[in-house]
């Protein structure tokens, strides 16, 4: 294919990517070393309020923003480093804390709570994803043919549906004195409200992510289960693997570039995990990276969107995907230069 | 051919796998079903701490709202036979009617009248019939199951939630049809071409796959909100504002979803031989002809499944859409958060809840329809890569 007729059938994706990918990725880069502010101005304004024998006048100086000719508020741009930054991070909380001798402080502040909970949700979900996933790949390929399709089209139902609308409905089964919360309370004899504190929310969310994304993990692993080559399952029974044997050492090894590829989407998507958040409501006890950056995008009373907070939060989400991604890159420029 | 008594399972094993795939499909399937029966059931019922009373809904019944045994066996056979002729009648119809090569079309066509139908009949003719019949039953008439559609006419109606289902369809249809123009071009000069750039561009693209969006949302909100002034010199007075506008949203998701349709489509058109565009080049067509004629008239199936996860993308999403339209553009899953936002009384959150499984219908009949689709789709990306 000649040069030109690639460029005719790559370019008008090649520009939507570079044009709502790439440039949005520059331009944030940019704020985040940037910080755009109302102008103010000091004006000194002279009150009077009727009295006898004269008015009571008091001057007083306030500060106000400045309207331009159409009557919108005046805003300027300007450099401010790594402010921004430092704002996010908070960095002098972090070195307080850690000088008192209590890092539990540093959770406080919304940027490590948010680090801390993406990184135990991605990584406390992650085996049990690939677990539950592996377990009902086996079970369903062991099970009657007739049933099969019925069984895959119920387990895709968590996979299909609107994040934030699997989360909720986790969420009313325990809401209040839900069935759920009912059952429980009955069963340990105590009073419980899953919404009150945040460990709790935190394992309902749990919950979620590997009820959301176990299918996908099944789902691909029952495909390559279906590739297991027949030959080697024989031989090993005749060189008397017990079932458990013949799992360890034939299955898993064949299923092992799928359990990576699963591995890999699930860190990087469970890293984004931002739904959870809006589903389950949990903002006031556990948040994640995503949400930190769409709660400082979302106007806030007065109105005003902290762009560039948000900025240097998303750049700061970045370079841990840039982490996850490089060995997967390395992996990749390896394959190929060998190819 | 019997199982070889050596491959022969334990009694054991059967009976455990067994249970524990029953457990999976309760656990899968079972929040989503009681939302289904919960959005039919008055606030107090709904929340009931007592299963039973959330199936039977006493205090809905109570309320005069409820099936009697006619009912309810009336209502399960129509639903039968309407999903009975979906499935066998429905095809044969549109098979024989639609003209040759408009095939699609006929389905478009013959699934509106089909929906249609069903709704006059069943929302429609039968609650007239049923009640004459109840009324002349006696004890097979009375209310035993307590059922209400009240959340849903308030949902629907009341709060004009048809205006973002209508903004959703929008977005959707858009969505899918620029994402696979584009994409089927991008994937099948990707999966032709051997060039080391086309291995950049992938690579670039899977990197472009893992960006968190909101990353993308805080680059384009300034310039969106800002877009009017921008514009102005290119554009003069007509400059939009495009935060807001449907049309912004759809390019954003479009790109957003860019990465992940070409890595796709890519795979699926690697599986189609290549002599098949040579043997159309020899006779004379250009790469362009040969990609129309040739090569999608058998890419049916790989656009098919593509179109479904872009449109899972678009109709799932919530955080462009929630950040980048504004209240009379909303979309539905946005729209809902409304709800629990002002979650102060118990009748709002059934409403939230009505409206959740008026969001959850139709991915359900997705599945339904395309559940080999999707198989195949989820697996073209892994099983070769």
């Amino acid at each position: 294919m000649k040069f030109k007729t690639f460029a005719a059938f790559v370019g008008p994706s090649i520009f939507l990517m570079l044009l709502f990918i790439a440039a949005p990725l520059a331009s944030v880069f940019v704020q985040s070393f940037q910080s755009t502010q109302p102008v103010l101005e000091r004006v000194e304004v002279e009150t009077c309020t009727p009295g006898f024998p004269t008015q009571t006048c008091t001057t007083e100086v306030k500060t106000r923003p400045l309207l331009d000719a159409s009557g919108k508020i005046q805003t300027t741009t300007e450099w401010v480093g790594l402010e921004s930054y430092a704002n996010v991070l908070q960095l002098d909380r972090v070195g307080q804390a850690l000088a008192d001798g209590a890092p539990g402080r540093i959770l406080t502040i919304d940027f490590w709570k948010a680090l801390r909970f993406t990184l135990t949700l991605t990584l406390v979900t992650l085996p049990l994803v690939i677990g539950l996933g592996l377990a009902l790949a086996l079970a369903v390929n062991n099970a009657t043919k007739r049933l099969r399709g019925q069984i895959i089209f119920v387990s895709l139902l968590p996979f299909i549906i609107t994040p934030v609308i699997g989360a909720l409905s986790i969420r009313w089964l325990f809401i209040g004195d839900g069935i759920m919360t009912a059952a429980l309370e009955g069963w340990l004899d105590r009073d419980i409200s899953m919404f009150a504190q945040g460990w709790t929310i935190e394992l309902l969310m749990n919950f979620y992510r590997v009820w959301h994304v176990a299918p996908f993990a099944f789902v691909i692993l029952y495909a390559g289960l279906q590739t297991v080559n027949q030959d080697t399952l024989e031989s090993a029974i005749i060189d008397g693997a017990s079932r458990f044997e013949r799992l360890r050492y034939v299955i898993v090894p064949h299923l092992m570039p799928l359990i990576v590829f699963i591995a890999l989407i699930h860190l990087m998507d469970c890293y984004r995990a931002f739904e959870e958040v809006v589903g389950f409501s949990s903002q006031a006890h556990r948040i994640t990276l995503q949400w930190l950056t769409f709660d400082l995008l979302t106007p806030d009373d007065s109105g005003n969107r902290s762009i560039s907070r948000a900025s240097a939060s998303a750049m700061l989400t970045m370079i841990g995907i840039v982490i996850l991604l490089v060995p997967l890159l390395r992996r990749t420029w390896r394959d190929h230069r060998g190819a | 051919m019997a199982t070889p008594k050596a491959l022969r399972q334990p009694l054991s094993l059967q009976i455990g796998s067994a249970g524990f795939l029953a457990i999976w499909c309760l656990l899968a399937a079972f929040p989503i079903i009681w939302i289904g029966v919960m959005s039919f059931k008055s606030p107090v019922d709904a929340f009931a701490a007592n299963p039973f009373d959330v199936v039977f809904g006493p205090e809905t019944l109570a309320r005069g709202n409820g099936l009697s045994l006619i009912d309810i066996v009336v209502g399960l056979v129509v639903l039968w036979i309407t999903a009975k002729s979906a499935m066998g009648w429905l095809p044969r119809m549109v098979a024989r009617y639609s003209p040759g090569g408009l095939i699609a079309v006929g389905w478009i066509i013959g699934a509106l009248a089909f929906g249609i139908a069903f709704v006059l009949v069943f929302f429609g003719l039968l609650p007239i019939l049923l009640d004459a019949l109840n009324a002349i039953t006696g004890p097979l008439g009375q209310p035993i199951l307590g059922l209400t559609t009240e959340h849903y006419q308030t949902v629907w109606v009341e709060n004009a939630f048809y205006r973002n289902f209508i903004n959703s369809m929008i977005v959707t249809a858009g969505v899918v049809a620029i994402s696979l123009t584009v994409g089927t071009l991008a994937g099948y000069g990707l999966a032709r071409s051997g060039s080391s750039l086309a291995f950049w561009i992938l690579i670039i693209a899977l990197v472009f796959r893992a960006l968190p969006h909101s990353v993308l949302v805080a680059g384009y909100l300034p310039v969106f909100i800002n877009s009017a002034e921008i514009l102005s010199p290119i554009l003069g007075d007509n400059a939009p504002t495009l935060y807001g506008q449907p049309l912004a949203v759809i390019a954003v998701l479009v790109s957003i979803n860019q990465p992940f349709t070409i890595w796709m489509l890519r795979s699926f058109f690697q599986n189609i031989p290549a002599e098949l565009d040579e043997a159309a080049r020899v006779d004379g067509c250009t790469h362009f002809q040969a990609f129309r004629w040739v090569i999608m008239p058998v890419m049916w199936p790989g656009v098919i499944t593509t179109g479904l996860f872009s449109f899972l993308l678009a109709y799932n999403d919530f955080l462009v859409t929630s950040l980048l339209l504004d209240a009379q553009n909303q979309t539905m899953v946005p729209a809902i958060a409304g709800y629990f936002n002002r979650e102060t009384t118990t009748t709002d959150q059934v409403e939230a809840v009505a409206a959740a499984v008026s969001i959850t219908a139709p991915l359900f009949l997705l599945v339904m329809v395309f559940q080999r689709q999707i198989v195949s789709g989820l697996t073209a990306g892994a099983v070769k890569g």
